[in-house]
Parts: C-alpha cells; sequence; structure tokens
C-alpha cells in the first residue's frame, strides 16, 4: 500500500486549498462580483451533479435519466428540514435524511431497472425522476408547486467543502477495485461476467453512491438558492446534467469539471443576448456534438503523477 | 483534423456573437441623465406567455414617460430574460444591481420572484412586481405572516386570498350559488391561494365545495375530468388558474353541456381566453379583476388606444399590471425629484397612485389596497362590472 | 357504466394523437437507434404550419394537413442531414445531446418567430355531436380516429408492400449488409426521417383541431408520452406503437376521469417500467437473446 501523502497527493491537496484560497480572496476583494459568485455557486452544484451522473453513465455505462429526481429528495429534505428545525443544524439533518431516503429509493430503482440495458433503461429511470417529482408535488410538506421559501445558509466554503469530498469519493472510487469492475462493466458486460464480476452488485453501487452525491448536489442548491418547487426537478434538469457530462467527455471526472465551468460561463454570458440565448445554446449543443462526439476530453483525466512522469521524461530526455 | 474544425467553429461561433452583440441594445452602460429600469421578465420557458405581455406593458410605459414634456429624467430599461427559472433570476438580479438601476419590475411569476426579493432587497433596489400574487410573497418569511416585510419590494396585484374570498361572496350573494364545484391548476401558487381562500370563504357563507378536481398548466385535455363532472351536481364551476387552460376547459365544459355559471380569477382576463373558449361559450361568465374595460376610464382608455396602436392588439390584464408597476415607478422617481433609491423608496410607501388598473396605497405588507371587481362576460364581451368586498 | 365508456371514447381521441407521434420515433429509432428528442418539436411545428396555411391560405382541412405533412417532412430531411448524419458513427449518446440541442433551437426559434403565447387553432371542421346509446362522439374525433388509422396503414402497407419499405427494413436490421446488398443506406434513413416527421406534422394539425390551442412549447411532454408508448408497445414495431397510444391515452383519460388527474403521469411511467422489467421488448415484441 502506497502512503496516503504522496507526491501527487500533496499537489491534490496544495491545488484545492490554493483555488479555494484563490477564489475566496478574489470574492472578497470584490474582483469577482456577485453575478459571478453566483455562476461559481452554480457551477459547483453542476460539477457535483455532473460527476456523480458520470460515475452512474460514464465510468459504469449506465445510461440513466433520473438524476433529477435524486437531486430532487435531497434539495426536499434539506428544504424541508430548513423550514422545520432551521439553521446550519436543519441543514445537515436534512441532508442525512436525503441521503437516507436516496439510498432506499436508489436501491428500489436499481435492482429492477438495472436488468435493462441502453435507452430501455434510460426512459425506465426518466420514468422513476418523474415519478419521485410527481410524489413530491402532490405532498403537503412540500408545499406543493409552490415549493419552499428558504434562508440562505450555505455559504462558498461549504459548496466548495463538498465539492472536494465528493470528487474524493468519486475519482477514488474509480481507481478502486469495485471502480475497475465498473469499468470493466462499461466495457463488455458479459465478458466481465465472465470474468467472475458480480455486475449487479457493482451496477447498483455505483447507482447508489451517484444518487446519494446528487442529494448533496440537490440539498445545496436548496440551502444556497432561495427558492425550490418540482417544476425544477424535470427531466429537463436530467438531461442539463447529461448534457454536462457528454460535453466533458463520458467517463473522465476531469472532463465534467472543465465542462460545467464552461458551460456554466457560456450560459452567464448568453445572458446578455436576453431573447436568442435558447437558440444559441440549442445551437451550439449541436455542433458541439457535430464536431466534437466525444466530448472535450473524451475519457482523459487530468493526473499529477503523469504530470510529473511527462516532466521527468523530458529532463532524462534532454540530458 | 477534429480539432481544427472546433477552433473554425469557435471562431465563427464567437464572431457571430460579437455581431449579435453589436445589434442587442440591452447591454448595459448608463449615462448621467439617464435612468435605468431593470425590466426582469421570463420571456422564455413555461412562464413566457406573462413575462412578454408584462415586457410590452413596461416598454409601453417607458415610452410614454419619455415622450412626457413635463418629466425630468430619461428612462431606460434594461432587459433580461430569465427563462422562467429561478436560478437565472439570481444572476440577473445581480446584473441588474451592477448595471446600476435604480428599480426592477418583475418577475411575473411567485417563484423566480421568491429567489430574486432577496439579492434586490438586500441591494436596496427597487422592486415593483406587476403579478406575484402569491400570499405573503412580500414578506421575508411568506409562512410566517408576522415576519418582517422586505423593505424595498412592493406590488401592484391584489394577493390571491383577496380575490378569492371576493369571488366566493359574489357567488352566493349576487348568483345565489350553494354547490360549487373547482376545477383548478395545481402549478401555480397563484391558483392554489384562490382556492384556499375561495373555499373557506364560501365555507363561512353557508356554501359548500362539491366537488374539487385539478389540473396541471400545460395540460389541453380536460375532458376525462369534465366528463365526470358533468354527471354530478353543482351550480357554479370555479376555475382558480390562467387564461391558457381556463379557454379550454371553458370550451369544453360547454361542449359537455355544463350551462352553469363558470367564476374565475383575473388570470381569465386576456382576449386569448375569448380565442380559446369562442365567443359563443362564453356567456354566463364572471371574474374577478381589478382591471376592466367596462366604463374605462380616460387614464384606461388612453393606454389602450396607445398599446393597440404600439402592438396591433389589445393589452391583457398583465400588460396593464405591469404598465403600472413601471409607472408607479417612474411616477415616485420623478416625485422625489432624485434617483437616490432610499428616498424613492420612501416616496413609493407613501403614494398614492393612480393607475389603469385603479386607485391605490400601499399596506404594511407593500400590498395595493384595490377594490375587487366582478366582471361579467356576454359573449365573450365584457358586459357589467360590479364592485365587491368579502365580508 | 357511460361515463366509463365516454372515458375510453376520450382516451382513444388522445391515443391517437400519441400514437402518431409514436410511429414516427418508433421508425427513427428502428433504423438508427436515436431517441429523436427533437420529434415532439417536430409535431409541434406540424401544428404551426396547420395554423398558418389555414389562417393564410384559408385551406380546410385535408390541404391543410397534407402541407403540413408535407413541410414536417422536408424539415425532417434536413434536420437529419445536417444535424444527425454527421453523428452516425459516434456514439449514440452524442446523437442523443445532438437531438436535443435540435429540440431546445426548434422550441426557442418557434418563440422567437411566433411569440411565446398561446394561439387559437381557426376551426376547420364543425364540431357536430353524435349521441349513440348515451355517448358524446363528436365529428372531430371521428376524424382524428380515422385520420390516424388510415395513416397507419398506409405506413403499414409502405413497409411491407414497397421496395423502399424493405430497404427499411434491411437496414434496420443491419446496415451494413444493406449497404453491401446495393441499398442506399443514406437515402433510406432521409426517406424514414420524412415518413416519421410527416405523419409527426398531422398529428399536430389534428391536435389544434382537436384541442384549438397551440404553443411553442407543446411538443414537449407528447414527445416523452409518445416515446413511452413506442416502448411500451415495442420499440420498432408499427401496431406496437399505434397500440401503445391507444392504451397510454385511455389510460389517462382513465385515471384523470377517477379523480387521479395528478398522478395520471405517474401511472404511465409506472406501467412502463412494469412493462419494461416483465417484457423488456415491450408487449408486441419479440425477445431477442443477445449473442456472446
Amino acid at each position: 500500500m502506497k502512503k496516503m501523502l504522496n507526491k501527487a497527493n500533496l499537489y491534490w491537496l496544495l491545488f484545492c486549498v490554493g483555488g479555494y484560497a484563490l477564489l475566496m480572496g478574489l470574492m472578497s476583494a470584490g474582483i469577482i462580483d456577485a453575478v459571478n459568485q453566483t455562476v461559481i455557486q452554480t457551477i459547483i452544484v453542476n460539477i457535483i451533479l455532473a460527476i456523480s451522473l458520470n460515475l452512474i453513465i460514464g465510468i459504469t455505462g449506465q445510461f440513466s435519466l433520473g438524476h433529477a429526481g435524486f437531486m430532487c429528495v435531497g434539495a426536499y429534505s434539506a428544504g424541508v428540514m430548513l423550514k422545520q428545525i432551521g439553521g446550519l443544524n436543519g441543514f445537515f439533518i436534512g441532508i442525512l435524511i436525503g441521503m437516507v431516503i436516496n439510498a432506499v429509493l436508489a436501491l428500489i430503482v436499481a435492482i429492477p431497472t438495472l436488468r435493462l440495458k441502453g435507452d430501455y433503461l434510460a426512459i425506465a429511470t426518466l420514468g422513476f425522476g418523474e415519478i419521485i417529482r410527481i410524489i413530491v408535488l402532490n405532498m403537503d410538506i412540500t408545499n406543493g408547486a409552490a415549493g419552499l421559501v428558504l434562508p440562505r445558509v450555505v455559504d462558498f466554503t461549504i459548496l466548495f467543502v463538498f465539492m472536494v469530498v465528493a470528487l474524493l469519493i468519486v475519482v477514488n472510487f474509480t481507481r478502486s477495485a469495485a471502480g475497475r469492475a465498473c469499468i470493466s462493466i462499461r466495457e463488455d458486460e458479459i465478458a466481465s461476467e465472465a470474468m467472475g464480476i458480480n455486475t449487479t452488485k457493482y451496477k447498483v453501487i455505483a447507482f447508489v453512491i451517484g444518487a446519494l452525491i446528487a442529494s448533496w448536489a440537490g440539498a445545496l442548491y436548496a440551502g444556497n438558492f432561495y427558492v425550490i418547487n418540482p417544476g425544477m426537478f424535470t427531466y429537463s434538469k436530467s438531461i442539463d446534467i447529461l448534457v454536462i457530462v457528454v460535453f466533458g467527455g463520458m467517463g473522465s471526472m476531469t472532463g465534467s469539471v472543465i465542462s460545467a465551468v464552461v458551460l456554466g460561463f457560456i450560459n452567464s454570458f448568453l445572458q446578455s443576448f436576453s431573447n436568442m440565448r435558447m437558440i444559441i445554446y440549442g445551437l451550439a449543443l449541436v455542433m458541439i456534438m457535430v464536431f466534437r462526439p466525444s466530448g472535450l476530453l473524451g475519457t482523459r483525466e487530468f493526473k499529477f503523477s503523469s504530470l510529473f512522469k511527462r516532466f521527468t521524461k523530458k529532463k532524462e530526455a534532454s540530458q | 483534423m477534429d480539432s481544427k474544425n472546433f477552433f473554425k467553429l469557435l471562431t465563427a461561433g464567437a464572431l457571430s456573437l460579437t455581431a449579435l452583440a453589436g445589434c442587442s441594445n440591452d447591454g448595459g452602460g448608463t449615462t448621467d441623465e439617464k435612468v435605468s429600469i431593470g425590466l426582469h421578465y421570463e420571456l422564455k420557458g413555461d412562464a413566457a406567455d406573462y413575462g412578454n405581455a408584462e415586457l410590452r406593458g413596461s416598454q409601453l410605459a417607458i415610452k410614454l414617460a419619455n415622450e412626457n414634456e413635463d418629466y425630468q429624467f430619461t428612462y431606460e430599461g434594461i432587459e433580461y430574460d430569465n427563462g422562467s427559472s429561478e436560478n437565472e433570476a439570481i444572476t440577473i438580479s445581480q446584473r441588474l444591481i451592477s448595471d446600476g438601476v435604480v428599480g426592477v419590475i418583475g418577475p411575473s411569476t411567485s417563484a423566480p420572484s421568491a429567489a430574486t426579493y432577496p439579492i434586490l432587497n438586500d441591494a436596496q433596489t427597487i422592486v415593483v412586481s406587476p403579478s406575484a400574487t402569491a400570499n405573503n410573497q412580500t414578506l421575508v418569511d411568506p409562512d410566517d405572516p408576522n415576519s418582517d416585510v422586505y423593505e424595498y419590494v412592493y406590488r401592484v396585484c391584489f394577493e390571491d386570498s383577496y380575490q378569492g374570498a371576493a369571488m366566493a361572496q359574489f357567488a352566493v350573494d349576487t348568483l345565489g350559488v350553494q354547490k360549487v364545484a373547482v376545477y383548478g391548476s395545481v402549478s401555480s401558487d397563484y391558483a392554489k391561494g384562490l382556492n384556499t381562500a375561495f373555499t373557506e370563504q364560501l365555507e363561512k357563507l353557508g356554501g359548500q365545495v362539491v366537488a374539487n378536481e385539478s389540473y396541471q398548466d400545460g395540460d389541453t385535455d380536460f375532458s376525462a375530468v369534465l366528463t365526470s363532472l358533468a354527471s354530478q351536481e353543482f351550480d357554479a364551476l370555479y376555475i382558480p388558474g390562467y387564461y391558457n387552460e381556463a379557454g379550454l376547459i371553458i370550451q369544453q365544459a360547454r361542449e359537455l353541456g355544463i350551462d352553469c355559471p363558470i367564476i374565475g380569477p383575473d388570470g381569465f382576463d386576456a382576449n386569448t381566453l375569448v380565442e380559446l373558449a369562442g365567443a359563443d361559450n362564453l356567456n354566463d361568465v364572471y371574474f374577478t379583476t381589478a382591471y376592466t374595460t367596462v366604463d374605462a376610464s380616460e387614464k384606461l382608455q388612453a393606454f389602450i388606444d396607445a398599446y393597440t396602436e404600439e402592438y396591433g392588439e389589445a393589452p391583457a390584464m398583465f400588460a396593464a399590471l405591469a404598465f403600472d408597476a413601471t409607472n408607479l415607478l417612474i411616477e415616485a422617481i420623478e416625485k422625489a425629484g432624485t434617483t437616490d433609491k432610499a428616498t424613492v423608496n420612501e416616496t413609493i410607501a407613501n403614494m398614492e397612485f393612480s393607475g389603469v388598473t385603479g386607485d391605490f396605497t400601499f399596506d404594511e405588507t407593500h400590498t395595493p389596497n384595490k377594490s375587487v371587481l366582478v366582471v361579467e362576460l356576454v359573449d365573450g364581451v365584457q358586459e357589467t362590472a360590479v364592485s365587491v368586498t368579502p365580508e | 357504466m357511460t361515463v366509463f365508456f365516454q372515458q375510453l371514447i376520450n382516451g382513444l381521441s388522445l391515443g391517437s394523437i400519441y400514437a402518431l407521434i409514436a410511429l414516427g420515433y418508433t421508425m427513427v429509432y428502428g433504423i438508427i437507434k436515436l431517441i429523436n428528442f427533437a420529434h415532439g418539436d417536430i409535431y409541434m411545428l406540424g401544428a404551426y404550419f396547420g395554423f398558418l396555411a389555414i389562417t393564410y391560405l384559408h385551406v380546410g382541412f385535408f390541404p391543410a394537413i397534407l402541407i403540413s405533412m408535407a413541410l414536417c417532412a422536408i424539415l425532417g430531411v434536413v434536420i437529419e442531414r445536417i444535424a444527425y448524419k454527421p453523428l452516425r458513427n459516434a456514439t449514440r449518446i452524442a446523437a442523443l445531446i445532438t437531438a436535443i440541442g435540435v429540440s431546445y433551437f426548434l422550441e426557442a426559434g418557434t418563440q422567437q418567430v411566433m411569440g411565446t403565447s398561446v394561439r387559437a387553432f381557426p376551426q376547420v371542421l364543425n364540431n357536430q355531436v353524435f349521441n349513440i346509446a348515451g355517448l358524446r362522439i363528436t365529428e372531430q374525433q371521428i376524424y382524428i380516429f380515422v385520420t390516424t388509422i388510415v395513416l397507419m396503414l398506409i405506413l403499414q402497407f409502405i413497409v411491407k408492400k414497397t421496395k423502399i419499405g424493405r430497404a427499411m427494413r434491411a437496414v434496420s436490421t443491419d446496415s451494413d449488409a444493406a449497404r453491401l446488398m446495393g441499398i442506399n443506406v443514406d437515402a433510406t434513413i432521409s426517406i424514414t426521417f420524412a415518413i416519421g416527421s410527416a405523419l409527426a406534422g398531422a398529428a399536430g394539425v389534428l391536435v389544434g383541431i382537436y384541442y384549438s390551442s397551440i404553443n411553442p412549447l407543446m411538443g414537449m411532454l407528447p414527445g416523452i408520452k409518445a416515446f413511452i408508448a413506442a416502448v411500451f408497445g415495442g420499440i420498432g414495431i408499427i401496431p406496437g406503437a399505434m397500440f401503445g397510444g391507444f392504451f397510454i391515452g385511455i389510460c389517462e383519460a382513465i385515471v384523470s376521469g377517477y379523480g387521479g388527474s395528478l398522478f395520471k403521469d405517474a401511472v404511465v411511467y409506472i406501467i412502463l417500467i412494469v412493462i419494461l422489467v416483465i417484457k423488456p421488448a415491450g408487449l408486441l415484441g419479440k425477445n431477442v437473446k443477445e449473442k456472446v
């Protein structure tokens, strides 16, 4: 077993702390204005959503369109607890409740439907997501279609910490034995079954982890953006998340992060073209896919360790 | 090869965006003499229908204000589309703040409004909402009627509970109705608020709701529910919701032989209702509103004429409310004689405003004290209007 | 009991619309395995083409439906050529995102050009009501039902009996083998899109006439429902799409008619999931054993 604090991990730690300090500094100095702060908050929520969906779609190869449903559960658990208990305590209790509900729901969804493949799985999970939303829409405690108006309890630090933790979990999972099993399922389910991998088990594990992390994203959204209502969690939301994942490159977590950032700023930039915005966005999606169908990064990842390797190789070559 | 194409594409995209930027007129950047007003509407997405009508009302108000020689400032509307999304509504509010607007008109619907108010209020930027009717919408915590009111947030429409109760009063007193079937939308808090208030008042007056059915905004097929309603007995059908669905419900209800009075809220008030339902079906139809073309005042007639001339169609209620909301802000700025937001805010709070949707002052929740009118439609034309106060 | 049969009639009319859209979905999916998310928007544009034809050219029901079908067919082919053809060899998920992009573009573009408000569709059919054994059937309902059945029969004839239909089936089974046999695969795919889009156009006009209300976002939900209908009946199978459409229409009508209007979509999804889990190839589909 390698040491926890090897060179690459140390650099990652520095990178995170440095990134946090830089963003924090720029924000408090007012160089990043309120608009861009909100854009960054949205991007962080989207990164969490994208990597959790990427784990299901990109790593394990299970095409799910029900992610908005899991986000919805997370958002409402946190929202209701914020209303009932209030403050950060309520928020964190809400997150826990959301995770419990989501774990149960994900199991209920996963065990029958993960037998399905490709588009059939997509349409079945879409159905589940919508069922969750319709239930929330018809409940009293969620205040129906009107949704909940909430105080803002989450700040940039909490958002950032959750994002880093989510990234850590997902990236480490993909590199673990279970993650390798998931990747082998993506590449060839029958062959991996023949190799003795319990495919159902690993598919369910990936699905549940994805659902749990999606519930964080929902909770953070609820704690940060004042209003939640069922109309936000339709299948179009699942599609929006899917777009981030595919645009970044399926299976690449770095890609998901970059793509969430790029799309977040493109969207913010397009706000100035009030009327043409959605038209341009639609065209852009088509063109990006036509010219770059495997997404920005494909399945490549950015790694400090490979950066070192390249660096040392160059050194060796020059010597 | 692939990546080359991709960069070509990016360049082409960037070029076309620059070209677009050249012709868009909402870029921001205000000069000293111009006063900026933010127009924060749902121009695309689910609620686009209402947002666009309100945008036209606001634009007309700004245009007329700039033609008014008595006014000392020139006004400029800075338009943004929040795409009916709460998240976008937040960034747009922040954009408007950094664009240096004195006040914001909008958003049209309750959910984006709730996301907008805390931000604009914190930045001490005035909001005048044309149509955020939800109960307690102007309070910091809408679930707690005793919570603080947003100091800088006003609305020119009435609260849902008020007109819902007024309709129940009218139904019992004037129409002599006892049993009512309610077929309401569940997609908006507007409709839900109306439904609750109506039912409460009706029961207080000894009537009862015998059937309570619901639809979702965007539905077009109501025949299944109406078929089952047609087999029940009731004296009136109450449809809390907007004209897009109400028009179709009325048409399908009349075709299925439901010929009792049909009653509704101010969401009925649009030409689209007549187009969808068909004029023949719009008899014995009543709705509550603040705004009627029956015995139109001089001011209202002038607005209707100006609007019709500008856009080639008669204004709907949303346009009228937005026209009032925008004028309210403009008049307050003129009256205060300054663009200092705190001074203008104080002026609004104490203002007696006379607009096309009625004369009013604000109560302590920054909601107008307007009288509710009940308008009767005969062959799709507004025939009579009576004032109703719920007891 | 009369109420129940009345609900069946309501459901059949709604189901006809779903069936027509589902036919287009099923054909496109059958041939290039693409969930064409923009299909619902072609249906929406079909309604607008019909609206424009009736309002400005003052034509009647049949010319309007033919004009709309022709324009939608052209549009379908143009979209296929520009947006989907370059992605023929890319992953299916990339093609799916492209379809979503097209869908956004068509919706926002229509909102821009035609305005965002709901339009009242001009009434070109007089709406006579027939009372048969206590049941109300309107002339419009008969038109919708008959048009749907006729279009499906024509489609079934094209697919089963003509040369182009044989080409379609060949491409859908194995496009490489079809190419080797001298079939022009690209042309066949274009024709499939043309026919599917034309059917969506017809559905658009019918829905405009039936509900007398059209708007730029009207295609979103029926699009998804129609896809579910296609999956339900067994995707790629024409009578299956038809059957799925009617079934979902009737389900919705009965659920709303008995007080569950808020859960009608949920019921549809639950039925879908149950069908998929029990019989993944759809009700009329054959279970294909996967080869290793």
